[in-house]
């Protein structure tokens, strides 16, 4: 085993130190050694997207980065989307309302992906949001339920 | 070291460096030569490194290296950093104006998410047949700069280009630069390619570069394709049956057959028979050499 590395990393607004091998991946790291198990690891090849935070508030997957690659950067998991355990990012209450979601085991991805891209694209058509999230795969909801709730939270974050 | 650790690591063992400067960064890759990898975005290389198709000793990140991330012009001539990001690329006002096959053909590159991470010198030096990137260097006649301690030097995009993931690339050097020339007046470009879901690789791509005379007689014409072969797949026959002739449908049919039929070499994969890719080069040669004479005919040079 190579050696360990002593890293720093913020997520959420929270600083953590920990000692990682350099092949720990950044999903891994924020699931097990953090216990942010709501970034979700599907293929861990960059295909479906599950893995997706934001890396100094970019959409990247996580897990094609290494924890040591994070070592003093700031980092956004679906855990800092709702301001409190009763009030969901509006973006999330409209995943809710329109049904956004079955199983949600993609659901952490695609929010983390269309975080950014409202914020750059506050109004955006039914092609640039379906453009959006085509780097998420969702085996659940024929991604019909996905558009509508963006509309939704786009309306919503405008106002 | 606990349990759950040992079952979550996907990448074999390797050492991690992440030097300050380019010199100590290329001294870690004279010491370690081809044990050791460059990690720029990692997009390609950490999933490689997952599936443990690819090992390394040592991982020297470069991702902390200053400057080697920009776009601008020298005289007429595009240099481009080789740590710019790929969003980056897609974005940027300068490589619109001055090279607008790259900025054309950014946004079929992978992912929005994937784009934020990779870079361009990481997608040359990765040399994969199915990737855009390689594509659009080679259609541009693009110049490659490499630099290891003992100097640098300018490889150019056919010379770079070794076939399935091989490039010109020693062992102690490192892609650092590209330089894409000018564009000749009356020069019109076009990128498109065809895949299942938008983002992923393509089953089949092309990249078509024409010039115009004042009679509307081709020049020259570069046609370039992707997943066709061991590499960026450039159809010689095809562009000469162009040049000379005033580009009407079935001159382009003829040189789309041409290129198809006899100058690619397309492997197959689970979503797509040989044949079937044949056919999709076929269709979107046609497609792009229409939109790039089209282009051509009412290009204006960059200001």
């Amino acid at each position: 085993m190579s050696e360990l590395h002593a890293i720093t990393v913020t997520v959420n607004g929270t600083a953590y130190e920990r000692r990682v091998e350099p092949r720990l991946l950044l999903s891994d790291f924020l699931r097990h050694e953090l216990g942010l198990t709501g970034t979700h690891v599907g293929c861990e090849h960059g295909v479906c997207g599950a893995c997706t935070i934001l890396f100094e508030g970019q959409a990247a997957r996580s897990c094609l980065m290494l924890a040591v690659q994070a070592s003093g950067r700031s980092l956004t998991t679906v855990e800092g989307l709702a301001q409190s355990q009763s009030e969901l990012h509006p973006l999330q209450q409209a995943f809710w309302e329109a049904h956004g979601l079955q199983c949600g085991f993609c659901t952490p991805g695609i929010l983390m992906t269309l975080v950014p891209f409202l914020e750059e694209n506050p109004d955006p058509t039914e092609a640039e949001i379906r453009e959006a999230i085509s780097g998420n795969l969702c085996r659940c909801t024929g991604y019909q339920h996905i558009v509508e709730a963006v509309k939704i939270a786009a309306e919503k974050m405008r106002d | 070291m606990t349990v759950y650790r040992s079952l979550t690591m996907k990448p074999a063992s390797f050492d991690y460096t992440a030097p300050a400067s380019l010199d100590e960064a290329l001294a870690l890759k004279a010491q370690h030569g081809d044990e050791a990898k460059f990690l720029a975005g990692g997009q390609s290389l950490i999933p490689a490194m997952n599936f443990r198709l690819v090992q390394a000793a040592v991982l020297v990140d470069v991702n902390g290296l200053r400057g080697l991330d920009y776009i601008r012009l020298e005289g007429s001539e595009l240099r481009l950093g080789a740590m710019t990001r790929q969003r980056r690329l897609e974005r940027d006002a300068l490589v619109a104006r001055h090279s607008p096959l790259l900025h054309e053909a950014m946004p079929w590159v992978a992912h929005p998410q994937i784009r934020n991470r990779g870079t361009l010198g990481g997608s040359l030096a990765h040399a994969d047949p199915a990737a855009e990137l390689p594509v659009v260097a080679a259609a541009l006649g693009a110049r490659l700069r490499a630099q290891s301690l003992r100097g640098d030097r300018w490889i150019s995009a056919d010379d770079f280009f070794r076939g399935l993931f091989t490039t010109d690339l020693a062992s102690d050097e490192m892609l650092v630069e590209v330089a894409l020339p000018p564009l000749p007046p009356r020069t019109g470009t076009a990128f498109t390619e065809f895949a299942r879901r938008r983002g992923d690789y393509a089953l089949m791509g092309v990249a078509a570069v024409v010039t115009l005379d004042e009679n509307d007689v081709c020049q020259r014409a570069q046609l370039v394709y992707l997943n066709a072969g061991e590499g960026a797949v450039t159809a010689r026959q095809a562009a000469a049956l162009l040049q000379g002739q005033a580009p009407s449908a079935s001159v382009i049919e003829a040189a789309a057959a041409t290129a198809a039929d006899n100058e690619i070499n397309p492997m197959g994969n689970v979503h797509a028979s040989p044949e079937y890719q044949r056919h999709l080069a076929r269709v979107l040669t046609r497609r792009a050499l229409r939109q790039a004479f089209e282009r051509a005919r009412t290009s204006t040079p960059p200001s």
